[in-house]
C-alpha cells in the first residue's frame, strides 16, 4: 500500500494561535482513517490545511507523491481532492441541483449529469428536493448534500469533517452506511473527523487520536476501541 | 377642464419617459456596486469613476474615428464602444489588482478607504491628462418622435432614449443569463454565498473576483457611453454624482440583489425627474436622498435586499 496523503511535521496558526504542534498522519490508497478527538484539538484546522487555509506554517504535506504544501486552495482541489466541511456550507441561495453543480466545477456537463444519477442512488433523498433552495433543508439532507457535493468531483480521497454532528441516530447511521459502501464498491479513500469516536472506530480501518494539536496515538479501529484511555475519555456515556 | 387634465397627463407622461431613461443609466452603474458588494462585501467607491472613464475613452474613440475620416455613425459607437470596455475592464481589473487584494484579510475599513483614494487618483488623472473643462460631442443619434400633442404640449421620445432603453435591457438580459445559467456565473454566486467553500470546490475564487469587477467595468462603461451620447457634455467629475446616485440606487433597492439595482436605478430616476418637473429643480438630489432614508428607516435592507436569517 501507497500512501495517498502524508502529513509531517505540520504546524499551523490562527493568529498567535497555534492550532497544530507539528502533526505527522499518513492516509493510504483505498482506506477509511478517521481523527478523534474532542471540541477544539484542532481537527477541523487539520483538515482545512490539508486544504491550503490556513496554510501550513512548518512540515509537509504530500498529496499522490508531489508536495502540496504551498498551493493554493483551489489548485489542491482540482487535484482530486474534495471535503465535506465543518458546518456543511451548503451555498443557501442555489437550488439543491445547482449546489451540486458546484460540486462538479470544472468538468463537462454530460459527466455531471451521470454523477447525479449516482448520487441519487446514495440518498434518493436529495432528488426530491432537487429544486429546493439549499438553505431550506434540514440538517440530515444538508449533510447528505454537502457529501454529494463533495463527490460530484470524483475525488480520489474524500474529507469528511463531522458527517454526524447534531443529526438523529437513525440518519447518522445511513450516512455512515453511505460511506462504508462509497469505500467498498469504488475503493474511494476516506479522511474522517470525528467526535462520535465509537462509530467512527467501528467505521474506520485506522485511527488517530488528536489532543492540543497533536496526535498521541494511533492504531487499528478495534485496537483503538479496546484502549482503556480511549474508553475514558471519548466512549464513556457515548453510546 | 378637459384638456388642462390631457396636458396633466402629458406632462407626467414626459416625466415618465424622462425618469425611466436617467434611471436605465443609473442601474447600469448601480449593478457594478451590488456585485462588487455581494461578492466582497466592500463599496468600490471608484466604481463611479471607471463609468467616468468609460464616458472619456468613448469620446476620444468616436473623436479619434471621425479624424480618420469614419462617416457611419453605427460603426464608430461600437468600435468606440468595444475599444472603450476593453480598456476600463482593464481599468476595473488594475483597481482590484493594486488597491483592494493586496487589502483583502486586513480590517474592513482598509479596503474602504483604498477606494476613495482610488477614486480620487482616477479623478486627478482625468483632470489633469483631458483638462478640467466640459468635453461636447455633438447629437450622433438626434430627433425622435412625438408621441402625442395635448392642447400645444407635446409628448417627446427622442430616438437616444429609445436606443438607452433597448441597450440597457439587452445588456442586462445577457448579464442575468450569465449570472444564472454560465458556469461562471454559478462561481460568482458560489463566492458570493461562501467565498472559503467556493475555493474548496476548486474555485480560483481571486480570479472569480477580478472578473467580477470587469464585469462591473464594462456595465459601467456602457453608461458612460450612453450618458456621453444623452448629454453631450462630459468632464472628469461626472463619476462622482453619477456614482453617488447609483450607489444609493444599489442601496434603495437592496445591497447585494441584482434586480434590486435595477429596479433602484428607476427608483431614482423617477425620483429625480419628477421632482424636478413638479417640484424644483435644485432639489432633485435632496429629494433623492431624502426618499432614500425614508425608505431606509422602514426597511432598513432595501427594497429587495434579504433580511432573512440563513439555516445553518
Amino acid at each position: 500500500m501507497t500512501a495517498l496523503l502524508r502529513l509531517h511535521g505540520v504546524t499551523a496558526f490562527y493568529g498567535a494561535i497555534q492550532a497544530l504542534k507539528g502533526v505527522d498522519l499518513e492516509v493510504n490508497q483505498g482506506e477509511i482513517v478517521t481523527l478523534i478527538g474532542s471540541n477544539g484539538a484542532g481537527k477541523s484546522t487539520l483538515m482545512m490545511t490539508i486544504c491550503g487555509n490556513p496554510r501550513a506554517r512548518s512540515g509537509e504535506i504530500h498529496y499522490d507523491g508531489s508536495d502540496i504544501t504551498q498551493l493554493p486552495t483551489f489548485e489542491i482541489m482540482r487535484r482530486g481532492l474534495a471535503q465535506s466541511p465543518e458546518g456543511r456550507r451548503i451555498f443557501p441561495r442555489m437550488s439543491v441541483h445547482e449546489n451540486l453543480l458546484m460540486g462538479a466545477y470544472g468538468r463537462a456537463p454530460g459527466e455531471a449529469a451521470e454523477d447525479m444519477e449516482r448520487i441519487f442512488a446514495l440518498f434518493p433523498r436529495l432528488k426530491e428536493r432537487l429544486a429546493q433552495r439549499g438553505g431550506t433543508l434540514s440538517g440530515g439532507e444538508q449533510q447528505m448534500l454537502a457529501i454529494g457535493r463533495a463527490l460530484m468531483s470524483r475525488p480520489r480521497l474524500l474529507l469528511l469533517d463531522e458527517p454526524s454532528l447534531g443529526l438523529a441516530p437513525l440518519v447518522v447511521r445511513q450516512i455512515f452506511g453511505a460511506i462504508r459502501e462509497l469505500n467498498r464498491a469504488t475503493g474511494l479513500t476516506v479522511l474522517l473527523v470525528e467526535q462520535n469516536a465509537f462509530q467512527a472506530l467501528r467505521l474506520a480501518h485506522r485511527g488517530y487520536v488528536l489532543v492540543n494539536g497533536a496526535i498521541t496515538m494511533a492504531g487499528t479501529g478495534p485496537a483503538l476501541l479496546a484502549r482503556p484511555e480511549i474508553r475514558a475519555a471519548y466512549l464513556e456515556g457515548a453510546h | 377642464m378637459q384638456t388642462k387634465a390631457g396636458v396633466l397627463v402629458a406632462y407626467a407622461l414626459q416625466q415618465l419617459i424622462n425618469g425611466v431613461t436617467l434611471g436605465m443609466i443609473y442601474g447600469l452603474i448601480a449593478v457594478g456596486y451590488t456585485m462588487v458588494y455581494g461578492i466582497i462585501g466592500m463599496i468600490n467607491f471608484a466604481h463611479g469613476d471607471v463609468f467616468m472613464i468609460g464616458a472619456f475613452l468613448s469620446l476620444i474613440g468616436l473623436t479619434l474615428l471621425a479624424g480618420f475620416g469614419m462617416t457611419s455613425v453605427p460603426l464608430a459607437l461600437a468600435i468606440s464602444l468595444a475599444a472603450a470596455c476593453a480598456i476600463a475592464a482593464l481599468y476595473g481589473w488594475t483597481v482590484e489588482r493594486i488597491a483592494y487584494r493586496p487589502l483583502r484579510g486586513s480590517f474592513r475599513l482598509a479596503p474602504l478607504i483604498s477606494a476613495i483614494g482610488m477614486s480620487i487618483v482616477l479623478q486627478n488623472f482625468v483632470q489633469v491628462s483631458q483638462g478640467a473643462r466640459d468635453l461636447n460631442l455633438q447629437p450622433l443619434i438626434p430627433g425622435g418622435m412625438a408621441i402625442f400633442e395635448e392642447n400645444g404640449f407635446v409628448v417627446q421620445l427622442s430616438w437616444m432614449q429609445v436606443v438607452i432603453s433597448i441597450v440597457t435591457l439587452a445588456l442586462l438580459a445577457v448579464f442575468t443569463w450569465l449570472v444564472t445559467k454560465t458556469p461562471l456565473g454559478r462561481a460568482m454566486r458560489a463566492c458570493e454565498q461562501d467565498l472559503k467553500m467556493a475555493s474548496l470546490l476548486g474555485i480560483d475564487t481571486d480570479r472569480t473576483i477580478s472578473l467580477t469587477f470587469v464585469i462591473g467595468a464594462i456595465l459601467a462603461t456602457v453608461a458612460g457611453m450612453l450618458f456621453l451620447l444623452y448629454y453631450g457634455s462630459i468632464n472628469f467629475f461626472i463619476g462622482f454624482s453619477a456614482g453617488v446616485k447609483a450607489f444609493t440606487a444599489a442601496v434603495l433597492g437592496g445591497i447585494g440583489s441584482l434586480p434590486g439595482a435595477v429596479l433602484g436605478g428607476l427608483a431614482i430616476g423617477l425620483i429625480e425627474s419628477f421632482w424636478s418637473g413638479y417640484a424644483s429643480v435644485p432639489y432633485k438630489n435632496v429629494a433623492a436622498f431624502s426618499v432614500l432614508v425614508i425608505v431606509l428607516i422602514f426597511m432598513p435592507s432595501g427594497l429587495l435586499g434579504r433580511s432573512d436569517v440563513e439555516k445553518v
